[in-house]
């Protein structure tokens, strides 16, 4: 059975990538997928040598022909994302893909063309088979883009006969978290004890429960204010979170960084040290 | 003028940036609006602390099927495409989950049998301090799509003078949601290969728009000297910088860093707000 275990957070910063990068060093016999598909990151401590380049095609845009078109303003009166200028022209940004305006033009002036809002990749790394993307510049569609990745992950995962799945989530609770989160054996979060990772992990953790997905806590700067972590480990005992890592500030992790990878493989430091422990937690909680 | 902080990486300082900016417009006796646009994720009023005066509903349109009217034509689900409808056994089943307000089946059904009603995604909370007026969206748990709540967010205090505007991470629809038609877009970076690779994303973000933008690089003494070159090397303007201090992570863990930016690094905050002003578009609103 593959198993995917997802690493998320609410709040942006917190450490996804570098505890993920740590995982994906330190597990055996797995896949990584990349889902922060607007901000992606994992790369530049993979390394990935690409094999396969694929175009996202995330959906259609709006095109008006302007031989055909009267200005008559029908369209202007059905766009609800004022996504129609004036003088007829589409802002495709601002272009859903919905399709409402080409229903109802009267001289079907206006086309539905297919649109590319990214590409993703499939790549070999030192650690295993990566599954990575790009979402274009002010693309949307990132959700379906995470539920492609995760699905290819999944399918290199069962030909190699692999049972793990790591895959690195992006901040927030909207779309493309949902969709990581989607189908998920354990979702790892990464919080920080400050008055914002608290209130984020608290959140994230509603949009886990929403989803049914089991979760565990990592806390990453886990020094930086003890009265906050305190505050987060009698939250995790009142839910029954295991708080299952507490990484201290450490500035080997953003070295590591620099050097182009993972903590646990540039040092022996604290921070990596306690990745490590991190690691056999992991396996309890995804047995 | 409408100023959104913004960045492609996550937790390099938005929401710092966003409040020190606001408490130095304040403090100069200027009126000023923070508006939390980070509906996902919404941390300004831990910072600010205002006291909440009013609690607003928001709401979408999704559509509600009138069955005894349906006849099971498969219009709607023709016209949707976002599988938000389909009819199952010649009934229509809705997930509104995927709808994105468009109208499309409302505005096509023959007999009339779809009217739109209205879903509940999430709150905007307002309230003021210490001379500044607030407002921050709260989206609700589960919910996909912030972009409408963002774009409610944005309609608040239209007439503050100086509006600033706290922006999700990233640089897909959330992030061009906020940012969109503003005078002026913050990028706030940190010195690091992540910091270094989410920046050339926004702003190519912001290009896209067609909105001027300034860097702002936060704990910019973390990273090394190579990458501080790299950022020169992109030519962006490079418009404010602090450094990395304990103490400052430290008062930001508890919720309250910024005095203490204003105290040691005001002028840097100040920098930001004088070449912001270059852009303002005066009287324009968002």
């Amino acid at each position: 059975m593959i198993r995917e275990l997802v690493i998320i957070s609410g709040k942006g910063g917190t450490g996804k990538t570098s505890v993920a990068a740590s995982l994906a060093y330190l597990a055996k016999d797995k896949v990584i997928a990349d889902c922060d598909v607007d901000a992606a990151d994992m790369h530049l401590v993979l390394q990935p040598e690409t094999i396969e380049t694929h175009e996202f095609g995330g959906g259609l845009k709006a095109s008006i022909q302007k031989d055909l078109c009267t200005s008559c303003g029908e369209c202007l009166d059905y766009c609800r994302f004022d996504a129609i200028s004036d003088d007829f022209i589409v802002d495709p940004i601002a272009c859903e893909g919905c399709g409402v305006c080409a229903h109802f033009c009267p001289t079907m002036a206006i086309e539905m063309k297919p649109h590319v809002s990214g590409k993703w990749f499939v790549s070999d790394t030192r650690h295993g088979p990566f599954v990575h993307a790009r979402l274009g510049i002010a693309e949307g569609n990132s959700g379906k883009l995470v539920t492609l990745i995760k699905k290819k992950a999944r399918e290199i995962a069962a030909e190699k006969i692999f049972g793990l799945v790591i895959v690195d989530g992006s901040p927030g609770t909207g779309c493309p978290v949902i969709a990581t989160m989607s189908g998920a054996a354990v979702a790892l979060i990464v919080t920080e004890p400050t008055v914002s990772g608290i209130h984020d992990l608290k959140r994230v953790y509603e949009l886990a429960c929403h989803f049914n997905v089991k979760t565990a806590v990592c806390v990453n700067k886990a020094d930086i204010n003890p009265d906050v972590a305190a505050e987060i480990s009698a939250f995790c005992a009142g839910k029954g979170i295991p708080v299952i890592c507490s990484i201290p500030y450490d500035m080997d992790v953003t070295r590591a960084q620099i050097a182009g990878t993972s903590v646990v493989e540039y040092s022996d430091g604290p921070a990596a040290t306690e990745i490590r422990k991190l690691w056999d937690e992991v396996q309890h909680a995804l047995s | 003028m409408n100023i959104a902080i913004s960045s492609g990486k996550g937790g390099t300082g938005k929401t710092t940036i966003a409040m020190s900016l606001a408490s130095c417009y304040a403090r100069n006796g200027m009126d000023v609006a923070l508006l939390d646009c980070d509906v996902e994720e919404p941390n300004v009023n831990l910072f600010l602390k205002a006291e909440i005066e009013k609690t607003e509903t928001i709401s979408v349109l999704v559509p509600h099927v009138d069955e005894t009217r349906c006849n099971g034509c498969g219009e709607c689900e023709r016209i949707c495409a976002f599988s938000a409808i389909v009819i199952v056994k010649g009934k229509p089943l809705l997930f509104t989950d995927m709808c994105h307000s468009c109208g499309g089946c409302y505005h096509v059904c023959p007999e009339r049998a779809i009217e739109e009603i209205e879903k509940p995604i999430g709150v905007i909370e307002t309230g003021s301090r210490d001379g500044i007026v607030y407002s921050g969206g709260k989206l609700t748990i589960g919910e996909a799509m912030s972009p409408p709540l963002i774009r409610k967010v944005k309609r608040c205090h239209p007439d503050s003078e100086n509006r600033i505007l706290d922006s999700p991470p990233g640089t897909s629809c959330p992030a061009v949601e906020a940012m969109k038609d503003s005078d002026f877009v913050v990028l706030v970076t940190e010195p690091t290969p992540f910091g270094l690779n989410d920046l050339t994303l926004a702003a190519g973000a912001v290009r896209a728009l067609g909105i001027p933008f300034g860097v702002v690089i936060n704990r910019a003494d973390i990273g090394d000297k190579s990458i501080l070159d790299e950022y020169q090397k992109l030519g962006y303007n490079l418009i404010a910088s602090i450094p990395h201090s304990r103490e400052i992570a430290e008062a930001y863990s508890r919720g309250d860093c910024v005095s203490l930016i204003l105290k040691h690094h005001r002028a840097e905050i100040e920098k930001i707000a004088s070449y912001a002003e270059r852009y303002n578009r005066s009287l324009t609103r968002i």
